[in-house]
């Protein structure tokens, strides 16, 4: 028996029988109501603030925390030419001392 | 002057619940006719549908407008059709032995004089559903948009969200578990 002979048969039964598109009477009615009695989602709504809080949040320490440390390496670099400076100097300075 | 779907989604985005009401109106046969292809009780079918239309409220601020408001909710409609399905799995080891005198009697005819036997038959619009729920979900899903409904591969990764190769990886195995499911069929009948 041809296997490929009845799928394609019953393949062709399906497509020759779509199904109906007929709508239940007063259905349009029932979903507005359905819709119209939903409870606000208030639980999704604060979940959806509180991500969006949360985001920004970590946007902020995370720029707070690049600032930090620029400014502390720009901060180390101005102490350090004054820390050479000053070791220059003091040395030259205990040189005229001794003399 | 009738509004178009662009116009009643923006009055719905604004508050006007009651502007939903034209788009369900406008768009329910198109669903009823799809949940018709996976559920067989009308109860379930309404459900389906009902279920199809409150996610669309909840989501319909998600709708971007890019494409019509019928594709995106041709979306909806296929996903919640196939988590009907994946719920609702009956028992797909019905055998032949189930199958009525009717069915039979088709199947004896399109076995011996294939080209006689008749498209329209109740049997064999009967033994196609019986077929189609031996098969699971995926595959049940895949032959239905592929095979009867006659869709290309890319629109069935639209409508399902599956990639391509996953749409045709599940063809290639639906097609497979179809042969399986008709010669038990053929088994039984036979043996």
């Amino acid at each position: 028996m041809n296997l490929d002979t009845l799928q394609t048969k019953l393949i062709a039964v399906a497509r020759a029988t779509p199904p109906n598109d007929r709508v239940p009477y007063a259905f349009e009615k029932r979903v507005m109501a359905h819709l119209m009695g939903r409870p606000v989602d208030s639980l999704g709504a604060w979940s959806t603030a509180l991500w969006r809080a949360a985001v920004s949040c970590v946007a902020i320490v995370l720029l707070s925390g690049a600032w930090s440390l620029w400014s502390s390496h720009q901060q180390s670099k101005a102490d350090f030419s004054q820390e050479f400076e000053t070791a220059v100097f003091a040395s030259a300075g205990s040189v005229d001392d001794a003399q | 002057m009738e509004r178009s779907d662009a116009e009643l989604i923006a009055a719905v985005l604004k508050g006007d619940t009651a502007s939903f009401e034209p788009l369900v109106a406008k768009y329910s046969p198109r669903l009823f006719a799809t949940a018709r292809r996976y559920a067989r009780r009308e109860d379930e079918i309404e459900d389906i549908v009902q279920e199809i239309w409150s996610k669309a409220f909840l989501k319909l601020a998600s709708f971007r407008g890019d494409a019509p408001f019928e594709h995106w909710l041709m979306r909806m409609a296929v996903r919640t059709c196939y988590d009907f399905l994946r719920e609702h799995q009956r028992n797909r080891e019905n055998t032949f032995t189930e199958l009525t005198t009717e069915e039979d009697d088709w199947l004896e005819r399109i076995m011996s004089a294939p080209e006689q036997a008749s498209d329209h038959g109740a049997a064999a619009k009967q033994l196609v559903q019986k077929l189609l729920d031996m098969l699971p979900p995926p595959a049940r899903l895949i032959i239905q948009l592929l095979e009867i409904e006659d869709r290309s591969v890319k629109e069935i990764a639209a409508l399902t969200g599956w990639s391509v190769p996953l749409v045709k990886v599940r063809a290639f195995r639906a097609r497979a578990e179809m042969k399986k499911c008709l010669a038990r069929i053929a088994r039984d009948k036979y043996l």
